[in-house]
């Protein structure tokens, strides 16, 4: 059990810490929420200065603890996060590097680096949401071409997107999980309609996307036909696994601000809401001890990942260990900082009141808790599924 | 870094299991509760076995490994619900002639003044002047109370952070137990393990003994009074809510005497409060996060 780093990853943290002092002032302006072709320039924008900076392929190319490192003093130091470059860094990226043929790699792990292109994703439907391997959405071949006919739901920047990461079933006739498929669709083929969605929170982080006779090449398959269950498999373990690493560290400084406030404010008098912050300031400590476990983990020779060379260890089913606690960790987050704020709390003016409406996503996007109680009770526990 | 155990630690937990599995397993521990008392013979072979001595340097007939090592070897007694003041001795290690060797039996003042095993230790380590005994709650735990003791006098950092790891091992023991009755009994013509409220109460053990787990490691590692103090918290309630749990899966056999669940409650009970106040640990990790924040 060994907490300390390498002179070699100190040296790199030392070096990134330098960069971003003289990279953030160069920044522009964030844009404002709402602003959804600003938000994409300005993400994208950001990639491509890591990009430039050398920094770009540290999901996929440097060692978990060094993505661990970059993500904590990126975070420490308040540069942007992914944003709208998530699924392209985070899920169609490395799906694409584990399973995709080296003309696809080429095609488009450059362009996601680069900053050039954003992806969505485009798996839930109306009817198939945590049981996702019901979906109906049907790809039919003709020729050298799939015609896509169906409709997604909770794509989140698809108003923004170049790229779907989209689950088709092509062989209706098979057993649910085994007629899917996983093809990348541009966003612009004709036939494909987005319609926005609004959020509780008020904002457009979602659409529905119709797709209607949308003709998608062949060549654009990942991973063979109707084999696209188990590379979504490799998809949603990254996005259980390794996603939430730069929030543990955001989460400890909004804790520390809304400690700030409560003593502002004369709430740290109240014992009850210094314990509760207390117990919290243990839970973020905690988990992330718990990200450092399991990025060593990711480490071990015996984690190394499929396919493609520099594709980190595909991260395993005990992300859902940490997303279940973690997802309720922020909600309890954000729900301290209302109980500090007290009356402020329904005022959206206020700092953490539009966080803590985000914050109820959290039980809910990328598997909800009910669906994570399943895989840590069935695959870590071996009890019979239900 | 790697936060993960090494081979050579993974081998001495794996000893320390298999030794108390041989001398303390589910018979012995049952023989124990009818018939309280501290089994010397017992407490020797730990201090040949180096549980008292690991941390003494070599030179000082110790085994000379470090305090990750000691929360390993704690966390397996505390999985097997092994009796006695095995911190208090352990901590007496080198300080008290034949604690490391298990010849001495050393208890110590705890948290709220409690002192455990009173009647059979030899040395006591702080002031025990009037304690009255307890009707203790634990069968295995025999309980005095010193009155007056200082609330807030709280025991020292390495006595909470190897009170912790016992209750992570119990926690680990709830449960393997709540998952072993889930898969077994069966209601309905299934394993009641299939019906997903028992499922997610399982599930729920499993995350908090994990995140118990890390935090107590990484305490062990650091040895920083705040990491303690975060593990402690977690710690108590994985033990405690774990044990709750698991006598839920159990229905109407977990609120029997014979079912071993109400030993692992009481004995994370005992412990809880033996760690000292949860509210000063609270209070602590409070006042470091202001500091933080600055
Ligand atoms: C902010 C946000 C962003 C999202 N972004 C995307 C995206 O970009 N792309 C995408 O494809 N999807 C996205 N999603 C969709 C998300 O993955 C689904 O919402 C989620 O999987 C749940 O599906 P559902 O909404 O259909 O709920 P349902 O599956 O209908 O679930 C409703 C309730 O029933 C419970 N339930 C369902 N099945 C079970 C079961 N077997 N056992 C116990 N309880 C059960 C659930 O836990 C939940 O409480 C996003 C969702 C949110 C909230």
């Amino acid at each position: 059990m060994d907490l300390s780093y390498t002179p070699e990853q100190e040296e790199f943290r030392a070096r990134l810490r330098e960069w971003l002092v003289k990279a953030l002032p160069a920044l522009p302006p964030k844009p404002s929420p709402d602003d959804w072709p600003g938000r994409r320039a300005y993400d994208l924008g950001w990639q491509r200065t890591l990009y430039d900076a050398g920094y770009a392929d540290v999901h996929w190319d440097a060692s978990p603890t060094m993505r661990l490192i970059f993500l904590e003093e990126t975070e420490t130091a308040g540069a942007p996060y992914v944003g709208a470059n998530f699924v392209g860094l985070l899920h169609a990226g490395p799906t694409i590097a584990a399973e995709g043929t080296a003309g696809q790699r080429d095609r488009w792990l450059p362009s996601i680096l680069r900053g050039e292109e954003v992806w969505c994703q485009g798996f839930s439907e109306p009817d198939a949401g945590s049981d996702l391997a019901s979906l109906r959405t049907r790809a039919r071949r003709d020729g050298d071409e799939y015609v896509v006919t169906g409709s997604k739901i909770w794509t989140s920047h698809a108003e923004v997107a170049d790229w779907c990461e989209l689950l088709v079933r092509t062989d209706p006739a098979a057993p649910k999980h085994r007629g899917i498929s996983w093809l990348a669709m541009p966003m612009d083929a004709p036939g494909v309609t987005v319609r926005p969605l609004r959020t509780l929170a008020g904002s457009t982080e979602f659409a529905e996307v119709f797709l209607d006779e949308v003709r998608v090449p062949v060549a654009n398959r990942v991973g063979e036909e109707n084999d696209g269950w188990r590379v979504t498999m490799v998809t949603l373990s990254f996005e259980r696994g390794t996603a939430f690493v730069g929030e543990v560290v955001a989460c400890r400084r909004v804790l520390g601000e809304i400690a700030r406030e409560a003593r502002a404010n004369g709430r740290w008098d109240d014992s009850g809401v210094r314990r509760r912050l207390g117990r919290l300031y243990a839970e973020f400590r905690a988990l992330w001890r718990l990200t450092q476990w399991n990025v060593s983990e990711g480490e071990a020779p015996s984690g190394g990942g499929p396919g493609a060379p520099g594709v980190p260890g595909v991260p395993g089913v005990g992300g859902s260990v940490f997303k279940l606690r973690y997802s309720r960790a922020r909600q309890e987050l954000f729900d301290s900082a209302a109980e500090v704020l007290g009356v402020g709390a329904l005022d959206l003016e206020q700092p953490w009141v539009v966080d803590r409406l985000s914050s109820l996503s959290y039980t809910i996007a990328a598997g909800t808790s009910e669906i994570q109680r399943n895989i840590v009770a069935e695959r870590i526990l071996g009890l019979p599924k239900g | 870094m790697r936060f993960q155990l090494t081979d050579d630690q993974r081998d001495l937990r794996g000893g320390v299991r298999e030794l108390l599995a041989r001398r303390f397993g589910r018979e012995v521990l049952r023989g124990a509760v009818e018939r309280p008392g501290l089994d010397r013979g017992l407490w020797r072979e730990l201090g040949e076995a180096g549980f008292f001595g690991l941390r003494l340097a070599e030179a000082a007939g110790g085994v000379g490994l470090g305090v990750p090592e000691a929360v390993l070897v704690f966390e397996e007694a505390g999985r097997a619900l092994l009796p006695g003041p095995l911190v208090a001795t352990h901590l007496a290690a080198g300080a008290v002639p034949g604690a490391a060797t298990g010849e001495t039996v050393v208890t110590a003042v705890g948290g709220g003044g409690l002192v455990e095993w009173l009647d059979e230790a030899d040395v006591v380590v702080g002031e025990v002047s009037g304690a009255v005994a307890l009707r203790s709650v634990d069968p295995l735990t025999p309980l005095h109370r010193v009155p007056g003791a200082p609330a807030a006098a709280g025991p020292d950092d390495l006595f909470v952070l190897l009170t912790a790891a016992e209750q992570l091992g119990t926690a680990v023991r709830t449960c393997e137990a709540a998952v072993q009755h889930a898969r077994t009994r069966e209601q309905f013509g299934r394993p009641i393990g299939a019906f997903q409220a028992v499922k997610h109460l399982c599930a729920e053990l499993l995350v908090r003994v994990e995140v118990a787990r890390v935090a107590v490691y990484a305490a062990a590692v650091t040895a920083d009074p705040v990491d303690i103090a975060a593990a402690r918290l977690a710690a108590d309630e994985a033990a405690v809510r774990g044990a709750r749990d698991c006598l839920q899966v159990y229905g109407g056999m977990g609120f029997t005497w014979e079912v071993d669940v109400h030993l692992c409650l009481k004995r994370a009970w005992v412990r809880a409060e033996r760690g000292g106040s949860i509210t000063e640990s609270e209070e602590l990790l409070a006042g470091e996060l202001l500091v933080e924040a600055g």
